[in-house]
């Protein structure tokens, strides 16, 4: 492989991905002495938490209504459908409220109340007094929460001369001989050079896979890198048949209008008129679980009772709101709105559709952010070196259905807590061991591979196959039939990746090349999404089952967990489910129908 | 007489034409600036007729459209393509703005896209913006202040002195500004640009920040914030709605005061 230049480096952390988490882990790394290095393959601020709208969920109480860190914990457990760990889900609510004021600390431009606390508004699922009415939890900066938290964090980082490496893509993990990870392999898209990043712990926080499906709110770069390579590394992914369906993306273009528009206030009709989410949900109607919501729109739409000629999208109103008040906590979507459907708010309603939004699966870690496997009966064996955070990870705090606002904590939280552990468990400038040049190796004979690929298919063909068979088969319901006819479609759709044909053979800034190895990672993404949904036969959170629409507790309480080889064959076993909680400061939530 | 030679690469030859093979009724021709670092051949314009019919609506749609069907080595940046991420910045129809944002419809006749102007080109429309994230770095935008937050607690802020920060701290760092400003282009190596002078005065606006006399201070040059003509341009492109003429012209006058 002389062909390529390898370029060597030693730090005692590599951080691969530079959103919120990646950032928040390289801040805390950085700030507390650690050598860091954060790679990422586009500029930080472009990174997808920047379009996060609505808010961050704490406890902060600044709106006085006796909110506790219990009743968003209760939430939290309540809206994963009781597949969350209730220790993590413990953890991430409690140090909800030290991280949020950490943020607003760093310069967070967040919205204010009339006294000058941070501005919260009500979200989705988020209850007060286990369920008794609605909540005032989102932390908001206007409807552009994303863009200010990972702005600041970023600001922070340069503060404290963080070393970028931008417009790097990740190609594989460094795993020795013992399973161990001892760092990543990356290409620099400037120059088309290899660099080796040896690290004691490598951090994955390379988001989510959102562009496995057709239509999704997920930017381009949603491809999953990290958790494709941790497959390529023998590792499984877990829970990845949960994918969150957005109730409100714009109908066509796919775009995100927040959540928090509904929590000001905003609410859905169907053809007829009807505020039908208060039949599905008489409690938190238009606010209910995000699952619950694009499920009745979903049910509305295949009853007859969709909106526009073909009847196929629904209707979501905003304009009896006062204009001082859009423009105030909601002028990003009151654009988006302009921009993309042509619509004015303050005068019409917004098409929407249910639209594909989160992956509630990925790497699975425990509460410290270091990745676990199943070695025999350890179910909770930690992979040495390697940790996973944010949208990648599974730890698993969102469980079968993330609520609104618990992502941006997820990435903060575990940022912070991957940080903290590195600082405990990382010697500060110890010595690497060497690596044996096959590991090296056989990343490149991959990369070279697809370099010079010169079959008869495009990557935008492929990519498109394979995003329409997951849009139709592992959609907002599922069944048998379809769920069995996705998994041969997917599986017949990845062998054509042997044919495809790359044009640009430059080294430099290849983005031919670099959308070839993304889609590599995403086609194994989506068998395993696509197997894991077809072998669950129950309904839990966002895995609807048409043949078995109940949650089964008894059989079905326990994580997927999936490894692919090099043939893309699958194996599958179970985690069980975290019950426990973390303290005694809080009891574990007992099942319960999920009611809202 | 002094002889002076364009500087390399500065010609723009006529390149690739792909015609549309279909009975498409509804087409429109994109005429992109394409060049490759590989070779020592000028930059060239290729014509890439689309059907519209099978199109989304917007510039960054039809850019996709051709990357995957036509020529996939076409390069550019993109991410979230709503106008958030501030990758597809670039120069259409005369415009600097995000490829996302731009409707097709908007442009009259051919749709004609080249990089944001008078930066180094990396390859086809991807600028290489390196000078201008040290610039932002430069003036250290960052939340600076001599007294600790009470611990465990926010920093007050009253919603009359939030609102002063609106419409600074939305800015998504795509350069348009910037790479419209005439001063910019010339001095380019010494003044900051619209883009960071609004980053600093975000900061100098923001009431929990208590560095603004030292902020102030080293933005007094003639050439990081003077270089300001009050041209406008980068108010009329800014994709975002945003007034960074506004912003620099507060600085300025923050600076009479000081003296």
């Amino acid at each position: 492989m002389s062909e390529y230049e390898i370029v060597d480096h030693e730090h005692d952390v590599v951080v691969v991905g530079a959103g919120g988490a990646g950032l928040r882990a390289t801040l805390g790394m950085v700030s507390g002495g650690l050598k860091t290095a954060c790679i990422t393959k586009v500029f930080p601020t472009r990174s997808h938490t920047v379009a996060a709208q609505g808010g961050i969920g704490a406890a902060l109480n600044n709106m006085g209504e006796n909110d506790s860190w219990q009743f968003h914990m209760y939430d939290t457990v309540k809206g994963s459908d009781w597949l969350g760990d209730q220790d993590a889900i413990e953890y991430m609510c409690k140090e909800a409220i030290p991280s949020v004021t950490e943020l607003e600390n760093f310069g967070v431009p967040f919205s204010r109340t009339e006294d000058g606390e941070v501005y919260q508004r009500p979200f989705g699922g988020h209850t007060l007094d286990y369920g008794k009415k609605m909540a005032r939890r989102a932390c908001a900066a206007a409807d552009r929460t994303g863009h200010a938290i990972l702005h600041t964090l970023y600001q922070q980082c340069l503060k404290y001369q963080a070393e970028f490496f931008v417009e790097y893509i990740a190609l594989d993990l460094l795993m020795d001989d013992n399973g161990k990870c001892v760092g990543v392999l990356a290409l620099c898209m400037d120059d088309g050079k290899i660099h080796r990043f040896r690290g004691h712990q490598t951090v994955l926080a390379t988001g989510g896979y959102g562009r496995v499906y057709f239509s999704c709110t997920s930017a381009h770069t949603c491809t999953g890198d990290g958790n494709a390579m941790v497959l390529r590394a023998g590792l499984p992914l877990q829970d990845m048949e949960f994918v969150q369906f957005h109730p409100t993306g714009v109908y066509g273009a796919g775009v995100l209008i927040t959540e928090g528009s509904r929590g000001e206030g905003g609410y859905l009709t169907n053809s007829e008129g009807e505020r039908f989410m208060e039949r599905y949900a008489p409690t938190a109607k238009d606010l209910a679980s995000r699952d619950v919501v694009s499920r009745s729109m979903t049910i509305e739409i295949n009853e007859g009772r969709g909106v526009g000629p073909n009847k196929d999208h629904i209707f979501m109103h905003l304009e009896h709101i006062d204009p001082a008040t859009l423009q105030m906590r909601l002028p990003g979507i009151s654009e988006t709105a302009k921009i993309f459907c042509g619509v004015d708010v303050t005068k019409e309603p917004i098409p929407v559709l249910p639209t594909v939004h989160y992956n509630m699966g990925g790497i699975p870690t425990n509460y410290h952010g270091e990745v676990v496997t199943r070695k025999g009966n350890d179910q909770d064996a930690v992979v040495s070196g390697l940790m996973a955070i944010g949208e990648a990870a599974c730890v698993s705090v969102h469980g079968a259905n993330r609520l609104g606002t618990n992502s941006l904590l997820d990435i903060v939280v575990f940022g912070r807590a991957a940080a903290q552990r590195a600082l405990k468990t990382v010697e500060k400038g110890s010595a690497h061991a060497p690596l044996p040049k096959r590991v090296t190796d056989k990343i490149l004979a991959r990369l070279d591979k697809v370099r010079h690929s010169n079959g008869d298919v495009s990557v935008g063909e492929v990519r498109n196959s394979m995003q329409n068979a997951m849009q139709k088969h592992a959609a907002v319901f599922r069944s048998n039939t379809s769920m069995k006819e996705g998994v041969e479609k997917v599986d017949t759709i990845s062998k054509g990746m042997d044919n495809i044909g790359i044009k640009d053979r430059s080294m430099i800034f290849n983005t031919d090349l670099v959308e070839a190895l993304e889609l590599e990672n995403l086609m194994q993404q989506a068998i395993i999404t696509m197997k894991s949904a077809d072998q669950r036969k129950e309904s839990r959170g966002a895995h609807s089952h048409e043949d078995y629409p109940e949650r089964d507790d008894k059989n079905w309480m326990k994580h997927t967990i999936m490894w692919l080889n090099d043939k893309n064959k699958t194996k599958l076993d179970y985690r069980d489910v975290h019950l426990n909680t973390l303290t005694n400061e809080v009891a574990s939530i007992p099942p319960a129908a999920r009611v809202y | 007489m002094a002889e002076f030679a364009l500087p390399k690469h500065s010609k723009i030859v006529k390149g690739i034409d792909y015609p549309i093979n279909s009975q498409a009724k509804n087409t429109k021709k994109i005429n992109v600036y394409r060049w490759s670092p590989d070779d020592d051949e000028n930059p060239r314009i290729d014509s890439y007729t689309i059907d519209l019919d099978h199109c989304g609506p917007m510039v960054l749609d039809a850019l996709i459209k051709i990357k995957q069907e036509i020529d996939s080595s076409l390069t550019f940046r993109r991410s979230c393509r709503e106008g958030i991420c501030g990758s597809c910045s670039m120069n259409i129809d005369g415009t600097n703005t995000l490829a996302c944002l731009k409707s097709i419809d908007e442009v009259k006749g051919d749709i004609n896209i080249y990089p944001l102007p008078h930066m180094e080109v990396i390859k086809d429309l991807v600028p290489d913006l390196s000078k201008a994230y040290e610039q932002l770095t430069s003036v250290k935008p960052w939340l600076q202040s001599k007294s600790d937050p009470e611990k465990g607690k926010s920093r007050k802020q009253s919603p009359k002195e939030r609102e002063k920060i609106d419409g600074l701290w939305e800015c998504v760092l795509c350069f348009s500004c910037s790479t419209s400003c005439p001063s910019y282009w010339w001095n380019g190596d010494k003044y900051l640009g619209p883009a960071v002078l609004l980053q600093a005065y975000r900061w100098i606006a923001d009431s929990r920040d208590e560095n603004t006399e030292q902020r102030l201070e080293e933005l007094e040059d003639s050439f990081k914030l003077y270089r300001c003509h009050t041209i406008m341009n980068c108010t009329k492109t800014c994709p975002k709605g945003l007034n960074p003429a506004k912003a620099i012209g507060e600085i300025k006058k923050l600076q009479l005061e000081r003296r």
